[in-house]
């Protein structure tokens, strides 16, 4: 054991396992810590970034040392080309067969039919028009600020008030009393309800965008939104554009978060 | 006329016979009015614009970035009578010409495409820039005479006369850089043209600028040239030709290097791929902020734009930016830590090397962590959701910021480690002259006044220069208190430096860069962003002027703690392995490749617009390609380069072959020769 400790090759295979338990493992665990919700690294996000770079790391170390390469390299060379005992031989028979089997094998997984959805390349925040209608109003995305903010940004109370029923009326089923996007219906959907709390979410946009998105829901999102398949109803018809701008501003005040600057 | 000048008139003549097929086509198709568009036969005029424009950019970067390098590597051959430096210089400035016409007339092909194929466009920016084609031209023409005047002279003026050579090859700089500066003026004019206000009820034009509904121009050239963006693009290009320059030679000694087998060329071409990746690497440190300070820009110009840019179909073309910037820096370290096996007393410092590598993977994953993930409908289900509950914080500007600061103070700390690797018993700074400790005051006066500035710009800011309201500015306090902490770390390391105890001094210096840019002010980052978004921006520059100030700072202390050092032994030249002259051609892949990526996004931003939010584009070509199609494209153009330039050096190669080469000797000044040159090898395999 101490002999495969002490070999390169040996410390590459082990730290390689190492790296995949802790991520196998350790996410969830640390997930569950932060957040009380232990959920795995995607298979996509760990086989196509996470474990790659730990193999590219350990390579890179190794390989940079012609001394440690060597030693690396060695057992597999002795492996594949070398003069070796009997026993290895025999090994590289099997070895010669099973490698095509398996490489076979994985294509054919790979690329047979199914029938489940490939993986979404969704945009979150897609590109939104330079400007929407409400009613017979026209607004500029481009430009348009809340008219329900004061000059320092602080919103009016009275709007502020006015945009918490509109919430409480319209919204709250799905997007849940504490704006985590955990209504009484967001189970139901498939993404789920936009968690405001998320830093991801509303505190990265523009008051505007977040207008657009209300304004035109899901219909109106762009291809790469993936308009079908979100579950946000159109409200430009049962909304006002005032009501609109007004509930924005609860938004981010019930979460204490700040839209993004229109100059930023 | 030389074999030399023979091939390359065949190719300019080729150029342009191309040139004018191109042109007669469109020609031929032209109806009774003049039409917005048109094609070369069935050529999709996107995709001609699309590569003729991207080649021609990348060898404007070749020409404009390799006299850069020349000039330096010249300037630093006739201050230190280093007579390599000089031919490395003169080598490089000889790959000039053929690449030059190569340039002009892929400038030309490009300039009468956009006449013949976009006709109403391309009057549109006559009736504004107009002006400026002149001076392009007259600057053209100085800066080719300046070029052939400096390539032409280089063995005229020697000597006494160096200087005047050297002031040609300013002259050949300044003037390519000004060449620059107007072709960035008319592409960041399209993405951000200066908007002249109206007046809604009468349609009255109030202020200069392009008038949205009519695209007409009121203001002045000036105005246009200095439109939001014009800055930006200047700083990331200029620093990005200095970077691309750098790395052309590097790969080019690479390529030399794996296929000679002379001793004294490979020495040579192993010391000419170190200073190509050196000076490469030094100007790809501050990129990233560069790109940060245009990105910034284009929010401000337009939020929609922005967020096109990053939230939307576009930012899946920045994972792969990620990667490949992610590549370079490791590309970079890779190369170092290899170089170090031929430093006798290297081995003193490879332990530091695993930490080196762990730093980089460790932020290069959470460089390339995605906020939003590609996700099957399974692993929806799992992780309930598109972001995951964790790691969905390592996708947000606040975590990259951190890491890309902690990359480049590992891959500084690797050219730490590769400059001391072969050096012994230090001479002491306290006995050392006066001129050491100026050094140190001067480099810690530079750190010190430019965090000092910063820190009085957070104290003074009011909340409502960044429309925050007066509760906000507690949170400008901890950054400024931050700033001031790293000038007291520089004092006491200056002091530490004085006592001769310079290496505590530069780990001081730089753990309190690491605590201050990247473990206290990447978590804070997080707050910020919701507390006081406006905010963020100025904890990004707080953040690179703390990482920049430890790379002058304790740059001048290593310089000082290195004099008068001995050496272990002298570098053996020409013992490196294969694989790190694999590393220097992937940097310069990979910087063609990013530099091609990068001109897909910085253009396709305006997706549907010809000048954004002015002039639409209704051509067939309007729409944004998918994913595939722009990878397919942006590799193409890669390959075509590569291939293009692999030629030029080949046509290079051609006029080497004529003469002997000579080997220069690494040691013209040095008292300790570590390989003699030797004849050139009689199988000639260089």
């Amino acid at each position: 054991m101490r002999r495969v400790l002490n070999h390169k090759l040996g410390q590459f295979v082990i730290l390689l396992l190492l790296a995949f338990l802790l991520f196998q493992f350790g996410i969830p665990w640390l997930s569950s810590a932060i957040t009380g919700t232990a959920a795995p690294i995607p298979a996509h996000l760990l086989w196509t970034i996470y474990m790659p770079l730990v193999v590219l790391a350990l390579l890179l170390f190794i390989s940079a040392n012609e001394q440690w390469w060597s030693e690396f390299k060695q057992p597999l060379l002795n492996l594949i080309v070398e003069q070796t005992p009997s026993g290895l031989v025999r090994l590289r028979r099997v070895l010669l067969v099973a490698v095509p089997l398996i490489a076979g094998g994985v294509a054919y997984l790979l690329i047979r039919p199914d029938i489940s959805a490939p993986p979404e390349l969704r945009s979150i925040h897609p590109a939104p028009p330079s400007s929407v209608s409400v009613g017979a109003e026209t607004i500029d995305l481009r430009t348009a600020v809340n008219p329900y903010r004061g000059a320092d940004g602080a919103p009016e109370t009275g709007a502020l008030a006015e945009g918490r029923a509109v919430y409480g009326q319209n919204c709250v089923i799905c997007h849940g009393d504490s704006l985590e996007g955990d209504g009484l219906f967001a189970t139901s959907f498939r993404p789920r309800p936009a968690d405001f709390t998320d830093f991801g979410t509303i505190a990265q946009l523009q008051e505007s965008y977040l207008f657009w998105r209300i304004a035109t829901g899901g219909p109106g999102l762009p291809a790469d939104g993936k308009g079908w398949n979100s579950a946000m109803p159109v409200w430009d018809e049962t909304l006002s554009a005032d009501e609109i701008w007004k509930v924005i501003l609860y938004l981010y005040d019930a979460t204490d978060q700040l839209p993004r600057a229109v100059g930023e | 006329m030389t074999k030399r000048r023979r091939v390359r008139a065949y190719l300019a003549i080729a150029l342009v016979l191309v040139a004018s097929f191109a042109l007669a086509g469109p020609a031929g198709a032209q109806g009774s009015g003049p039409p917005d568009y048109r094609q070369y036969g069935e050529l999709d005029s996107r995709i001609v614009i699309w590569v003729v424009s991207q080649l021609h950019l990348l060898f404007a970067a070749f020409v404009l970035g390799v006299p850069i390098f020349a000039l330096i590597t010249e300037y630093v051959g006739y201050r230190t009578q280093r007579e390599q430096y000089d031919k490395l210089a003169h080598d490089f400035t000889k790959l000039l010409g053929a690449a030059f016409s190569t340039t002009a007339a892929l400038g030309g092909l490009l300039a009468l495409s956009l006449f013949a194929l976009y006709p109403t466009f391309m009057s549109h920016m006559t009736d504004v820039f107009g002006d400026t084609y002149l001076w392009y031209g007259l600057l053209f023409f100085v800066e080719a005479f300046a070029m052939y005047f400096y390539l032409y002279s280089w063995k005229r003026l020697v000597g006494d006369k160096k200087k005047w050579h050297l002031l040609a090859g300013v002259l050949l700089n300044v003037s390519g850089v000004a060449v620059m500066l107007i072709a960035n003026s008319w592409v960041t004019f399209m993405m951000s043209p200066p908007l002249a206000e109206v007046e809604a009820e009468t349609g009255r034009v109030l202020t200069s600028g392009i008038v949205p509904l009519t695209a007409e121009w009121t203001g002045t050239v000036w105005e246009a040239i200095n439109n939001p963006l014009w800055t930006p693009l200047n700083i990331h290009r200029f620093i990005g030709n200095i970077t691309f320059g750098g790395f052309i030679v590097a790969g080019y000694a690479a390529v030399r290097f794996l296929n000679t087998k002379h001793e004294g060329l490979r020495s040579y071409y192993d010391w000419m791929g170190y200073i190509g990746s050196f000076i490469g690497v030094a100007a790809m440190i501050p990129m990233p902020f560069a790109g940060y300070f245009m990105g910034r820009e284009i929010y401000s110009y337009s939020p929609v734009m922005g967020n096109n840019m990053m939230g939307g179909t576009f930012s899946w073309t920045f994972i792969i930016q990620a990667m490949l910037v992610g590549a370079l820096f490791i590309g970079a370290n890779f190369y170092l830590w290899s170089g170090m096996s031929r430093i006798p007393g290297a081995q003193r410092y490879s332990k530091y090397i695993k930490w080196l590598d762990v730093i980089l993977i460790v932020c290069f994953a959470v460089w390339l962590t995605p906020h939003n993930l590609p996700l099957s409908p399974s692993e929806q289900a799992i992780i309930g959701g598109q972001f995951h509950p964790t790691l969905k914080f390592l996708g947000l500007m606040a975590a990259k910021n951190a890491v890309i600061n902690f990359i480049i103070i590992a891959t500084f700390g690797s050219f730490l480690i590769y400059r001391r690797a072969n050096k012994g018993e230090r001479l002491p700074v306290s006995q050392q002259g006066t001129g050491s400790k100026v050094i140190v005051g001067v480099g810690f006066g530079i750190a010190a006044l430019a965090l000092g500035w910063y820190a009085a710009v957070l104290f003074g800011l009011e909340p409502g220069d960044l429309d925050l309201s007066p509760d906000k500015g507690v949170f400008f306090t901890l950054p400024a208190y931050l700033l001031v902490g790293q000038i007291l770390a520089g004092l006491v390391a200056v002091v530490l430096t004085f006592r001769d105890r310079g290496v505590q001094g530069q780990v001081l210096y730089l753990g309190a860069v690491v605590v201050n840019s990247v473990l206290i002010l990447g978590p804070y980052g997080f707050v910020v962003m919701t507390q006081a978004n406006p905010f963020l921006r100025n904890i990004a520059v707080a953040q690179w002027l703390i990482t920049m100030s430890a790379l002058v700072f304790v740059t001048a202390i290593d310089i000082v703690l290195l004099r008068g050092a001995s050496e272990i032994g002298s570098i053996k030249w020409g013992k490196m392995t294969g694989r790190s002259q694999y590393a220097l051609l992937l940097l310069l892949v990979g910087a063609v490749m990013l530099m091609s990526l990068m001109g897909y996004i910085r253009s396709g931003l305006r997706e549907d617009w010809h000048i954004f939010g002015v002039l639409r584009d209704v051509s067939e070509g309007a729409f944004t390609p998918t994913m595939a199609e722009m990878s397919r494209v942006v590799a193409s153009i890669v390959v075509v380069f590569m291939l293009l330039i692999a030629f030029v050096f080949w046509l290079a190669g051609l006029a080497e072959s004529e003469g002997e080469e000579q080997v220069p000797s690494l040691t013209a000044v040095r008292p300790e020769p570590s390989i003699q040159p030797e004849p050139r090898a009689a199988s000639g395999q260089d």
